[in-house]
């Protein structure tokens, strides 16, 4: 990767980092409110089912995981094994798209 | 307080074991003076650099019990674990032999990062108007009194997981270019410090900052060269 | 250099945020999975829900919510060195960002048991 493409990637951390920074206080207190007010299913559903807010935050949520968790994970393995090049950075896009698509399909699946 | 101190010291080169010697204990005595004694009274064939003894050359710098350190500014009774001192050359860098490093990997990584000033093309009209208040001034200020000791590199845990990481001296070194005004080879620069082995695989551990002995803080001067390449990406100059 | 050299909290601060983010990263496969057997009705999600409420897995639970709230946490404080440049408060903010994770996931333990 060139030296400007890693600096796109410091980037991409940073932008979804902050994203994610509101996203997950939002996440932690609606964490808080619904073991307070009893999780189930029926309950989840009840916030989530046919509500286009939730579903808009939370496909904006898990798009920002998948791109950070994959960046995050790149620089890990990166750091603290030996491999390192094309390959994985192949890789570590396979795991940000494999995020993406599990985290949507659930966002989805819980808005339809 | 007299007894002696148990001294365990690197010998050899990459392949090579800690030898142990006895030293007698004095006041204020400082590791220099620990390492000087043996090799003047009970080895000669051990080698160890040093110039100025008194803090300001920092050609002394080793691992002391685990930790980099100028040899010459540590009181042995501050570091001594159970009566014990273990010398170590500096982490990081090649040993050529018993403490003493090579600092060629060290000052060719300055080089890379282009840690050199760039004139302007023409010759200027007038002395440069430097103000010493403004925060870039300030900012370069904070980094120039480094003298390449090669501590923080030495304390720097990216630079022992990454051998192309060039380092907290080389890329504070670069800051202080980067925020300087008189400077004109920031384009190069920027470029030359960007990437995963340039500032970007800073992850702020701050032992640098820790280590330094100067108090320098490469960390911060690293976090400006983010900001600074971020910036020039952002409006295609770099 | 040995553990000695890395014993300061700024490190420390350094192995929380990437341990959490590395742990964070292999459970959240499993949550969207979870989570998505909501497509298939209310059932197994309902299933699912009444196996997390063994003592076991509510506490497991609560270290995920510390494990969020300390990455979280430690997040904030990284934009702040690298974009803000305050060096002199570090360590108190290392001190913050710790104290902050364990009430939010205390928060949650409390509700939860």
């Amino acid at each position: 990767m060139t030296a400007r493409a890693e600096t796109w990637l410091w980037i991409v951390q940073r932008a979804t980092a902050a994203v994610l920074a509101v996203a997950v206080l939002v996440h932690l207190a609606t964490i808080v409110y619904a073991v307070r007010t009893g999780l189930s299913a029926a309950a989840v559903l009840a916030r989530t089912q046919g509500n286009p807010w939730w579903l808009g935050f939370y496909l904006v949520f898990a798009l920002a995981a998948a791109l950070h968790a994959g960046v995050g994970l790149r620089t890990i393995l990166r750091e603290m094994t030996p491999w390192r090049g094309p390959s994985l950075d192949s890789a570590a896009a396979c795991a940000s798209l494999f995020l993406l698509v599990a985290g949507w399909r659930a966002a989805i699946g819980l808005f339809a | 307080m007299s007894g002696t101190i148990e001294v365990a010291v690197w010998r050899g080169g990459v392949d090579g074991s800690l030898r142990p010697y006895e030293v007698p204990e004095q006041d204020s005595q400082t590791v220099l003076d620990v390492v000087t004694y043996i090799q003047r009274q009970l080895d000669p064939t051990l080698s160890y650099r040093f110039a100025c003894r008194v803090g300001m050359c920092g050609s002394c710098a080793m691992t002391v019990n685990g930790v980099a350190r100028w040899t010459c500014r540590t009181h042995v009774r501050k570091v001594l674990r159970r009566g014990k001192l273990e010398l170590r050359p500096l982490a990081n860098l090649p040993v050529i032999r018993d403490l003493v490093t090579d600092m060629t990997a060290f000052f060719e990584k300055w080089t890379r990062a282009k840690g050199a000033f760039v004139p302007a093309a023409d010759a200027p009209k007038d002395f440069a108007a430097v103000r010493p208040d403004t925060p870039e001034r300030r900012a370069a200020s904070a980094g120039i009194e480094c003298i390449g000791c090669g501590v923080c590199y030495a304390s720097c845990d990216v630079v022992a997981w990454n051998p192309d990481y060039l380092g907290p001296a080389a890329l504070n070194r670069a800051w202080t270019l980067v925020t300087d005004l008189r400077d004109a080879g920031n384009r190069e620069r920027l470029a030359a410090i960007a990437g995963d082995a340039g500032c970007h695989a800073c992850h702020s551990h701050r032992s640098c900052v820790e280590r330094c002995p100067k108090s320098l803080d490469p960390t911060g001067s690293i976090a400006g060269l983010k900001r600074a390449t971020a910036r020039a990406l952002l409006r295609g100059e770099l | 250099m040995s553990w000695r050299a890395r014993n300061h909290p700024s490190y420390w601060a350094f192995l929380l945020h990437r341990v959490s983010g590395l742990l964070l990263a292999v459970f959240l496969p499993f949550h969207f999975w979870a989570l998505s057997t909501a497509i298939t009705g209310t059932a197994r999600l309902d299933a699912f829900l009444d196996w997390t409420r063994q003592p076991l897995v509510t506490v497991a639970e609560a270290g995920l919510v510390v494990l969020l709230a300390a990455h979280l946490t430690g997040g904030l404080r990284l934009l702040a060195l690298e974009f803000l440049a305050w060096p002199s408060w570090q360590k108190s903010a290392v001190g913050i960002s710790a104290g902050i994770s364990l009430a939010v996931g205390l928060l949650f333990l409390l509700n939860a048991l």
